[in-house]
Order: structure tokens, then sequence, then C-alpha cells
């Protein structure tokens, strides 16, 4: 099997697991207990909590452990909105390509009478700090842009963002779930208020996430029920995975540079040996791009059978098509970047970690190339577009 | 659970009568680009008998095999066959798809209607208008579910709340 979806989720390190094992062994206590056994736990939960704080640039109380980004994202907004709404702020900016777990959530506040604007993303994919500064008004409480897109790889300029925001006294929370531990995150350096991060994007384990939330931010608790976190996320720790996700974490940030000299070669000669298709563009700015992200629409063809063949054999990858999302409509992203619904359907995503190899690359060229063909074979639509009948939409 | 059966995916990794048919007297194109999915069904008919059938399909996996198992079950037969062809009998025929791909069936009576009134109007057949419906949209079947409820409710001032209820009222 070549595993291409990590953008998806990843194979947990072995770091990560040998950090799990002896907590679920011999040091499984409860870190709310008075005794040593419990307090033993607690120990292992505020180490975990120091490191995974080094490794961002924060401090260890700033860090809230959470069930994964999506609860990291709505914790972060929330609070931001209902410290807003406290004074009469219900401005909120973000971008129409963010990830759902902060799209719904910004959603919910609409129907509870904020107002949200989404920037436009460009062609590139991306927001400038002009952008921001230009959509900021006196009841702005809160700008969310995310760090590094999920589907089309593209980075953000978010210390610039950052800068923009707290020259405006406006709360900046980013939704980093695909930029931690691939490419440098510092909250100081870049102004970040606040942040969620998702461990097994990193080679941690799944259920677990971080918000990162500077010091004197208000906060809102989502579940109530314990005085966990602060008050302010209630629930028994999950010490083993918190553990884990450290050991992940560092292990990921140690890495970074070696893992990224090693992605980036991959990437683009992935990006090179795909382009060759003929009527095929790679989705998003290839500069401004996560180490291991290719995206790429196919005129002529579904996402979803290109996935079910690149399956037979043996390769794991994604789609921004409408039939793979279960919904009416091909990805919000590939349409936030101007890629009509046609072309749209027609998406691979191919997401590389540091464990993929240059002949697994060679392998996916050649099976996607192989599969694109036999399925533009038989597509009525590529054969009217062969035969001038329907317009090309990509550049050959 | 796999997302689609056996059948489903034995037609749509070795479809059936796939490829174009250039001496086709019917020929009937269904669906859109927009829509993400396309089915062009081609048929031979002699003596009402459809001799011969052909299909190309842009769409998803269930697309391609409902075209495949579509075109399996008219060919060789009396042309009323193919005329009374449901999506019900592609589905039960692929021993089922998901429920948000039952669209992809009703694609494929479609097609075949479409190739049939195409072959009727080549001929100069008569036939009853009301046979050949127009087709929907691709919101037609899609099992399009929106969101739940907003999952939190903010705990907003008294003067915000107020002027939700005013809003609300007004609406």
């Amino acid at each position: 099997m070549i595993y291409a979806d990590n953008a998806a989720t990843t194979k947990m390190s072995q770091v990560a697991l040998d950090a799990m094992i002896p907590i679920l062994e011999s040091n499984w206590g409860n870190a709310s207990s008075l005794y040593s056994f419990g307090q033993q736990a607690k120990d292992a939960l505020e180490d975990a909590r120091q490191r995974i704080a080094v490794c961002l640039g924060a401090q260890p109380r700033e860090i809230i452990f959470t069930s994964g980004g999506s609860e990291a994202d709505n914790q972060a907004i929330v609070s931001a909105a209902r410290a807003g709404a406290r004074k009469g702020k219900k401005h909120i900016i973000s971008s129409a390509f963010e990830h759902h777990a902060v799209l719904h959530a910004l959603k919910a506040l609409e129907q509870q009478g904020f107002e949200v604007q989404l920037l436009d993303v460009g062609e590139a994919g991306t927001v400038t700090p002009d952008q921001v500064e230009a959509a900021i008004r006196p009841d702005t409480c809160l700008v969310t842009l995310m760090f590094a897109n999920n589907e089309i790889g593209t980075i953000l300029p978010i210390a610039q963002i950052g800068e923009v925001c707290k020259a405006h006294k406006v709360p900046f929370h980013t939704d980093a779930v695909q930029a931690v531990g691939h490419i440098p995150v510092d909250v100081v350096a870049q102004n970040i208020d606040m942040l969620s991060l998702s461990a097994h994007k990193f080679h941690g384990p799944k259920g677990i996430g971080v918000l990162y939330v500077r010091k004197g931010m208000p906060l809102t608790s989502l579940i109530e029920g314990g005085a966990q976190e602060r008050g302010k996320r209630a629930g028994t720790e999950n010490i083993a995975e918190i553990v884990s996700m450290a050991a992940a974490l560092e292990d990921a940030c140690a890495n970074m540079e070696r893992n990224a000299n090693h992605l980036i070669p991959l990437r683009n000669r992935l990006i090179e040996g795909l382009s060759s298709i003929p009527y095929s563009a790679l989705n998003g700015d290839a500069e401004h791009r996560l180490p291991g992200n290719v995206n790429f629409c196919f005129e002529g063809i579904e996402g979803e059978s290109l996935l079910l063949l690149l399956d037979d054999k043996g390769i794991c990858a994604s789609s921004g098509s409408a039939c793979t999302s279960g919904s009416l409509d091909p990805s919000h992203v590939l349409l936030a970047i101007g890629r009509p619904h046609e072309v749209a359907h027609g998406s691979l995503r191919l997401s590389l970690s540091e464990y993929n190899t240059a002949e697994e690359v060679e392998q996916i060229i050649a099976a996607v190339t192989e599969v694109v063909e036999y399925l533009r074979g038989m597509s009525p639509l590529w054969k009217a577009k062969c035969a001038g009948k329907v317009p090309f939409v990509l550049p050959e | 659970m796999a997302l689609y059966s056996e059948k489903v995916m034995d037609h749509f990794r070795n479809p059936r009568n796939v490829g174009e048919m250039p001496d086709a007297n019917g020929v009937g194109e269904v669906g859109n680009a927009v829509c993400g999915d396309i089915m062009k069904i081609y048929l031979k008919i002699e003596d009402d008998l459809v001799k011969d059938v052909k299909f190309e399909t842009f769409g998803c996996g269930s697309a391609i095999a409902s075209s495949s198992m579509a075109t399996e079950l008219i060919k060789g037969k009396p042309l009323s066959d193919a005329l009374s062809l449901t999506n019900k009998a592609v589905t039960e025929a692929l021993d089922g798809l998901p429920p948000h791909k039952l669209h992809c069936s009703v694609l494929a009576e479609e097609a075949i209607r479409a190739a049939v009134k195409d072959y009727y109007d080549r001929t100069g057949t008569d036939y009853d208008p009301s046979l050949f419906p127009e087709e929907g949209s691709c919101a037609h079947s899609h099992d399009h579910g929106e969101s739940d409820d907003a999952a939190f409710e903010l705990d907003l001032p008294e003067d915000v709340k107020e002027q939700l209820a005013q809003i609300k009222a007004a609406q």
C-alpha cells in the first residue's frame, strides 16, 4: 500500500507509540486524584503540557487540551464571539476556504446575530494582510484564518496577518491543524492569540488536540462538569494520548527541516509528473505550499472513480468531488479558488509524509496517468471536449 | 463495510458494453458536467429488439456501475423492456446502492429512455410524450442532508437577546 493521504490522518510514529504504552500500562491514574498515584499521572500531564508549550513558543498555562482540532476551533470561535458580544462587537472576519469546523461554527453564530465576513482567497488560495486590514471594523471581535489549507496546502502569511490584528487590537485565531509539526510555528513571533492543532496530523494519536490561548484572552467552556484545564474543558484528561502527542510533536519539530528536505523534492517531482497529463492543473500556489501537499484537477473525469481505481492499485488518496464529500457540491475550497464545478469534480489530493519514497512517487505518477487516461476513454464529456463541442477549461 | 456492494465494484472495475457505437440508431445523453455525472447510451434497435447497446459515462463509481448494469439488463430484450426499465431494477441488480448514490440509477433509467425517444424520433414512430418527462436537475435525488441545528447556544447579554428576539419577530 502507498499511503498518500497524510492530510487526512497520519501513521503514528514509533516515538508516539512508545510514549503512550507505559502510561496505559502503569501510569493510568486520574490526574485529579489526591493520592500520589494520581499525582504521578498529573506530573506526566504537566510535563507534556510544558513540552508542547515549548514547541509552540507558548507558556504551559496557555495550553488547553481538547479532543482535537474541531473542538479547539469551536472553542476559540465561541470564546471570542461571546467576549465580543459583551462589548457589542459582533463582526467576525474569516475566509471562504476554511475547514468546516470553522465555517460551520461561524454559520451557527450567524444564526445568532453575528455578521461573518468571508474574505476572498483568489486563485492562489491565500489571504493578504492588506485584505484583513481593510476588513477590520470597530466592531470586529475576531479574525480567524487557517495557517495552511487542508486541501490545497497553501500557507497563509500568518505572522503579518497577526501583526495587523495586533495593531488593531482584534483577537486572532488560526486553525493550524495542517501546519503544526510541518512548518515553523511560534505563537509569539507570529502574533497569534489562539491556535488549534490536532495530534494525528503529525504522527500522533487521534482524538487529542490543543487550543493555545494567549494569557489574558477570555475563554468559554464548551464542556461543563469539572475543574480540569483550569475549568475551561471538563473531562478526565486523556493522559496517554496527551503524552503521546507531546512526543510526536517534539519529534516532528526536531526533524522538521530534515523532513521538509525529503518531502519538497518528492512533492515537486509529483507536481512535475502529473503536469504532463494534458488538461490538468495544480490547485493552489506552487511556492507557498506545505512540503507534502499536491492537489490537481483533471478535466473530463470524476474524482471518486479515480480514487477507487487508485485504491485498486494500492494507492490511498482523496478528492474534492461532490461524490466523495457526500454533498451536492464539490469542494468549497476548489470553488473558492475559482475552479468551476465540472473541473472541481475531477480533483485529486495527494499528501505525502516523510515515510513516502521517491519510488512511490514514480508509482503514483504512473498509476494516476494510466487511470486518468482510462476514465477519459469512457467519458462522454472528455470526448465532447476533444471533438470541440464543449470548450476545455484547463490549459493543455 | 465497504462503500459499495461486490456487484457494484465488479461492474465498476469491469464495465460491460462500454464504448461508442458509430452505427447506433438511438442515442441518449443525460446529466451535466456541473453535477458531476453524464451518461450517454447508444442503442441499435432491430425488429423492436435491442440488438446492441453501449454506454459512455463521466461520473463516480456507482454511475459507471449503474450504466454497465443497465445496458446488461436491456441487451437483447424487446424495446418495450428497455422503455420500462426502472432505476429500482438497476439498483436491485447491483445488490443496492448507498442512499446518496441512488440518483446514479435514476440517470441510467433516464439515459435509456432518452435513447429510445431518439430512436422513435429518428424513425418517425408515434409515441406518447408523457412517457418522456423532462429530466431533473442535478439536485433531483442527491441526498443533501443539511447540517443539524446550531450545535451550541451562546450565553448572550440580555440586550443582545432582546435585539435577536425583535429580529426574529420581524421576520
